[in-house]
């Protein structure tokens, strides 16, 4: 039996990627998508190189909310999986003093991922099955001074997927939020991270994949991560504002 | 700055350490650091890699770019790791020609050490697969190597431990084998001349190796585990295996003896271990069925084994003794680390073919490698098998060199001046430059 395509969106991060090359080791056609799709077609050969899966390549810009639903027919498919890997950090100090530059961070991480998996969601629905994965952040959990901007989007994101998968539930569609710590890619390149607390995009790729087989609700790539963020959670208001986070 | 070591965790330097992301941001790398050394997987156990002062890690540079299924030429960039070579191309009846001891490490890796394997008294080391090499060189300029263009560069870069420029991209050929599964003939062997001769006999064997108990004294002396191996036809393969010849799962009920887990590993359950392993290849005398993994890569499944010997990490000693001179070489060599009881886990003996190459490890004869928790001991004793190697003609691998000094490895070999004036005459001795090459002069 042939496996119905994975669609990745945001293809060319380094956590789409190897997104891809999971599913694909695994059998599954996969359809990347991105906003500069000509920049995957060495990685579109290589994915066929590798793993004999058809890959195709996708225009898709995840801001261009009109087009979302012309996105979703051109594709050759609907997808069994939808993985939306679109994210955009920003810096927070940039974000700080410029709202505008602030609203790309939030429509990046919270509007466009939403917009483009309610009208997969729709169409899963109607359907009657399918699986949406969600790459939200622990940075949703609780707003921090040093990264609050793309936080709180991811926060509504985290709160649209959980929405999601309620409404869902009783549909045969099933969705995954992943809340990945930090993950050594090129959005975090430069920083200064902690090795036990940092995983690989393979790791993530590889929990994505069996988190969809083993139909998880929320998962954090690192079991670590769910006790850091227990323990920020539940700092007092008072002492959490003081804080140098 | 960043701290970075080899797999022996030994030792540990500072250096620059990025990461590019294209050939574009590589170029410019370049433009702005006057010394570089590419790196791999870092699967070299020493100093290779760590460049003094700037590593330009490849891992970014991990595509593969063609394949053609008539004659088995893959075309691929240098970060890619021969693992993920196997697990593409062993399902459709493809292998590399030469594998070493681990499948992590990369392409460029494999062609900058030109890895041996098993079979090298038949096939030889990497580089008689490698077809071509792109070369970033010192000039920024990027040069396709081969036997038919550039053959002089061609030549140097395979063993040259990535002193004579950025490995880009290679075509290696595959060869085609008819299962994923390797019919191994275990032969247990008394002592050193009895795994010797062993050896000897099987110079018709596809791949060989010896196990060696290098704690073993006197009269046992050198008694190891030969292993053989062919690629198994499906006819040889049982029913189960046979149906899907080029799937690879273990099969049940015949375990082959494997290394302890890990959390077992510590220097005093070494020699229990050496003897079990002799003692479990002896009861396993005979064919066997492995699976391609177990049969060549035995340690990758233990993970991370690197760390057994604790923080301060390991050192590996490998050298390898002209034939006329290699019992004696050998028996001396044993015979030092056995009386100074510094038990090594890995002791892995293996008969070469003829060498190849100017700059290349392997020659004709027998190569050992051990290794060695690092301390003031273990470093006394292996400047003491640095000696013994110089005294019987041998040379060293510098894949897995960490300590070793300019001077010895200029006795051991004559080549080592050739390489230094033409990386001087190419402009190539401040560009690039490792730890390693530092510390021996290169």
């Amino acid at each position: 039996m042939t496996k119905l395509p994975v669609l990745i969106l945001g293809a060319r991060s380094d956590i789409g990627l190897a997104v891809a090359h999971a599913f694909a080791a695994e059998g599954y056609p996969v359809q990347l998508a991105a906003r500069n799709a000509d920049g995957l077609s060495a990685a579109k050969n290589d994915l066929e190189l590798r793993y004999g899966q058809t890959v195709t390549l996708h225009k898709f810009d995840a801001l261009a909310l009109e087009d979302h639903a012309k996105f979703i027919d051109s594709l050759p498919q609907l997808p069994g999986i939808a993985v939306c890997a679109v994210g955009f950090m920003g810096e927070q100090s940039t974000s700080e003093a410029d709202p505008i530059v602030a609203t790309e961070v939030l429509r990046s991480n919270f509007e466009g991922p939403a917009s483009i998996l309610a009208h997969l969601a729709n169409r899963f629905e109607h359907r009657g099955s399918g699986v949406l994965v969600g790459i939200s952040s622990v940075a949703g959990e609780r707003g921090r001074a040093t990264n609050y901007i793309y936080g709180s989007a991811k926060a509504g994101f985290t709160a649209f997927l959980s929405g999601l998968r309620n409404r869902l539930a009783g549909a045969g569609v099933h969705v995954v939020t992943v809340l990945p710590g930090f993950v050594a890619t090129r959005m975090t390149e430069g920083m200064d991270l902690p090795a036990k607390l940092t995983a690989q995009p393979q790791e993530v790729a590889s929990a994505i994949v069996r988190a969809t087989r083993k139909r998880r609700n929320i998962i954090y790539v690192r079991p670590i991560w769910q006790l850091v963020m227990a323990v920020i959670r539940n700092i007092p208001e008072p002492v959490f504002k003081k804080l140098n986070l | 700055m960043t701290q970075l070591a080899g797999w022996g965790n030994f030792p540990v330097k500072e250096t620059t350490l990025l990461a590019p992301r294209s050939e574009h941001q590589l170029h410019d790398l370049l433009a702005s650091n006057p010394s570089v050394i590419a790196r791999g997987n870092g699967r070299a156990y020493g100093d290779s890699a760590i460049g003094a002062p700037t590593t330009v890690h490849m891992r970014h540079f991990n595509k593969m770019l063609a394949f053609d299924a008539n004659t088995g030429l893959l075309e691929a960039e240098s970060g890619v790791l021969l693992g993920d070579i196997i697990a593409a191309f062993l399902p459709r009846g493809w292998f590399p020609l030469v594998v070493p001891g681990t499948k992590f490490v990369t392409l460029g890796g494999a062609i900058a050490a030109d890895v041996h394997g098993k079979n090298h008294h038949r096939d030889g080391s990497f580089r008689n697969c490698v077809v071509w090499i792109d070369m970033l060189g010192a000039d920024g300029v990027v040069r396709r190597c081969s036997p038919e263009q550039n053959l002089e560069m061609f030549d140097w870069t395979a063993g040259g431990m990535g002193l004579t420029g950025i490995i880009l991209r290679a075509a290696i050929r595959l060869r085609r084998v008819p299962s994923a599964w390797i019919r191994q003939q275990t032969l247990p062997a008394v002592d050193l001349g009895d795994a010797m001769q062993t050896l000897e006999r099987s110079v018709d064997a596809s791949y060989s190796v010896a196990w060696i108990d290098c704690l073993a004294r006197g009269a046992q002396l050198g008694r190891s585990v030969v292993m053989l191996g062919e690629h198994a036809t499906p006819e040889e393969l049982p029913p189960q295996q046979a149906a899907q010849p080029l799937t690879a799962r273990r099969v049940s009920g015949r375990p082959l003896p494997r290394p302890f887990p890990s959390f077992l590993l510590n220097r005093y359950s070494v020699r229990a271990f050496n003897a079990a392993y002799y003692w479990a290849g002896q009861r396993r005398a005979g064919f066997q069925i492995a699976d391609c993994d177990s049969y060549f890569f035995p340690l990758d499944a233990l993970l991370g084994w690197n760390r057994i010997y604790g923080r301060k990490g390991f050192m590996q000693f490998q050298c390898v003794l002209p034939p006329d001179q290699a019992s004696n070489g050998l028996r001396a060599l044993l015979e030092e680390t056995s009386s100074a009881g510094q038990g090594s886990f890995l002791a892995v003996l293996k008969r070469l073919g003829p060498g190849a190459g100017p700059f290349s490890f392997p020659m004709e004869g027998y190569t050992l490698a051990l290794d060695f928790p690092v301390s003031r001991r273990s470093l006394a004793l292996m400047e003491r098998l640095d000696r013994i190697t110089l005294a019987h003609g041998g040379r060293f691998y510098l894949a897995k060199d960490s300590r070793m000094s300019a001077d010895v490895l200029r006795q051991s070999d004559s080549r080592v001046e050739a390489f230094k004036e033409m990386r001087q005459a190419g402009g190539l001795s401040g560009r690039f430059r490792s730890a390693q090459s530092q510390r021996l002069s290169l």
